[in-house]
């Protein structure tokens, strides 16, 4: 009960220093050329303090991390619930669960030193420190939350259902696409929302491979920065406005993961109805 | 539990009186006040010192205008400054003593056959005139620029010598020194900047204007990629003996070390 309290106050304590701190920049800059301003430069003679671009970067990278790992996730999910051999499924399960254990600043160090010199190599660039590298590394960085709660809610799936399926003359694989994947949906798209929470709080590793310049999205292969490393790449010599504005950011940053938490409340809450 | 809480307060008493002991021993404090940049000497300097004299060291990171500011003000004992004193600044009563020189190194990838570029060029590279390696000599490769974050000092020393303030266009903008190197040593068109002390084998340091970055060229100012680390004082008012203590202790021979193992190169 009292360790419950300390959770509920720690979560209160953050929210209203986020919110008692990130306040007034966005009342000093204007909340409409804060939020749409397309040009960032705290350091400025005249700074400007646009975060339309870490925005857009956050909201392109997490929807490029679930294009690229919903699909793989979601595929290796089904396998290792329906198909693989047992002594196979528990291996990839550690497996997936070893991925989950890593660092993310291991994850940022592969990248910087693989990732980004492939891209330049590959597609033939100046530099590979980009957007896409960061989708790639977010990419990765999701799937084991996906993989496992996807098979979570697989496993769920009444065997009657399938049974009923199989029975009728379905082929297995027709039975897990059409019946068992439907039957576990909710449960799929709660892993999605989390892998979306995911990738869009992820600071350590994008800040490695993303190159950090706070341009607008608006190609792949450009460096960008996204709403987390915008906070944490300039707070420690930050002060003044500029300080604020980090919070700021923050705060519009903890706003987005509070819609996504609720979208996974209202879905896991649809799946035990 | 009585007797527990009259323990506690017992060890809490004890406890405080030997904190006690500690204050007494200490005679006056120093307070220093100024440039980000010198962060890490400053630091390294003011914890020997507290170390060996137990006087009190507090260190205000706020800028070097704002430390020359507090000097003026006589809001601190020592104003920390990065960059010399101006004139209008020597006229209004302020005496800048050279700590030490900071120098910053302008790297390369070691396979890069461009081994020396000019102060102007380096400006050029950095605004994005010059985006060819081709045009100074070198491969037909894009260059590349790699730079800190905005605050760091490292950025700050770079743009004020070069004068490129707020005009560079950065394709990497990396945390720390040692990211820099990394991301350099990774990349055949790359170019970037980082403290003279902390470069390694990885990376080509190219030479300015003929001149390689060594601890006789910086000090001689004849390597120009470099600011000093300036002492600021009043000129007219004594210091108290502590802060005295303080200054002969940064200044004397026997800090040289220190402010070696921090980076930077000692002036005296």
């Amino acid at each position: 009960m009292l360790l419950g309290l300390i959770t509920v106050c720690c979560v209160l304590l953050i929210t209203v220093y986020l919110v008692i701190s990130g306040i007034p920049a966005i009342r000093e800059i204007g909340l409409v050329n804060f939020l749409f301003g397309k040009e960032w430069a705290s350091t400025a003679s005249d700074p400007k303090y646009g975060i339309l671009p870490f925005i857009l970067t956050s909201v392109y990278g997490t929807a490029g991390a679930i294009l690229i790992g919903v699909p793989v996730g979601f595929m290796t999910a089904v396998y290792l619930s329906k198909l693989a051999y047992p002594k196979v499924k528990s291996v990839m399960q550690f497996a997936v669960s070893l991925l989950a254990g890593i660092p993310s600043v291991v994850y940022g160090l592969v990248g910087m030193l693989v990732l980004v010199p492939g891209i330049r190599k590959i597609f033939n660039v100046p530099d590979g420190a980009s957007l896409l590298a960061a989708i790639i590394v977010l990419a990765i960085m999701i799937l084991p939350s996906i993989i496992k709660m996807s098979i979570t809610a697989l496993d769920a799936v009444p065997k009657e259902y399938e049974d009923a399926s199989l029975a009728l003359g379905a082929t297995p694989i027709e039975t897990y696409f059409k019946v068992s994947v439907p039957a576990a949906k909710s449960g799929i798209a709660a892993a999605v929302v989390l892998g979306v929470g995911r990738a869009i709080g992820e600071a350590m590793a994008v800040m490695m491979v993303a190159g950090n310049v706070p341009n607008m999205p608006d190609s792949l292969f450009q460096s960008v920065r996204f709403l987390t490393t915008a906070v944490s790449s300039e707070m420690a010599y930050s002060s003044g406005l500029q300080r604020q504005a980090l919070f700021s950011i923050a705060l519009v940053l903890f706003l987005f993961i509070m819609l996504i938490n609720a979208t996974l409340n209202f879905f896991l809450k649809r799946e035990k109805e | 539990m009585k007797k527990m809480i009259t323990i506690m307060i017992v060890a809490v008493l004890a406890l405080s009186m030997l904190a006690g002991c500690g204050i007494n021993k200490a005679v006056g404090s120093v307070a220093t006040d100024g440039s980000t940049s010198m962060e890490k000497v400053i630091g390294a300097l003011g914890e020997a010192f507290q170390n060996d004299t137990g006087i009190s060291f507090t260190y205000n990171p706020t800028g070097s205008g704002s430390g020359i500011k507090a000097v003026q003000d006589g809001r601190c004992d020592i104003g920390l400054s990065s960059r010399d004193l101006k004139d209008e600044e020597k006229a209004a009563g302020l005496t800048g003593t050279v700590l030490a020189y900071d120098g910053i190194a302008i790297i390369v990838h070691p396979e890069n056959p461009v081994s020396d570029l000019s102060v102007e060029n380096i400006a050029k590279i950095y605004t994005g005139e010059i985006t060819n390696w081709s045009e100074l000599g070198g491969n037909d490769v894009e260059i590349v620029l790699i730079g800190r974050e905005a605050g760091s000092g490292t950025r700050d020393g770079f743009e004020s010598i070069t004068d490129t303030e707020d005009a560079c266009r950065y394709r990497q903008e990396l945390t720390s020194t040692g990211d820099v190197i990394t991301t350099v040593s990774q990349n055949p068109g790359a170019i970037g900047y980082a403290s003279v002390a902390s470069v390694k084998d990885t990376v080509k340091a190219v030479t300015v204007d003929g001149i390689a970055p060594a601890e006789a060229t910086i000090k001689d100012g004849s390597y120009v990629v470099q600011r000093p680390f300036v002492l600021v004082t009043k000129s007219d008012a004594e210091l108290s003996e502590a802060a005295q203590k303080f200054f002969d202790y940064i200044t004397s021979a026997d800090a040289n070390e220190i402010i070696a193992a921090a980076g930077v190169v000692s002036a005296n």
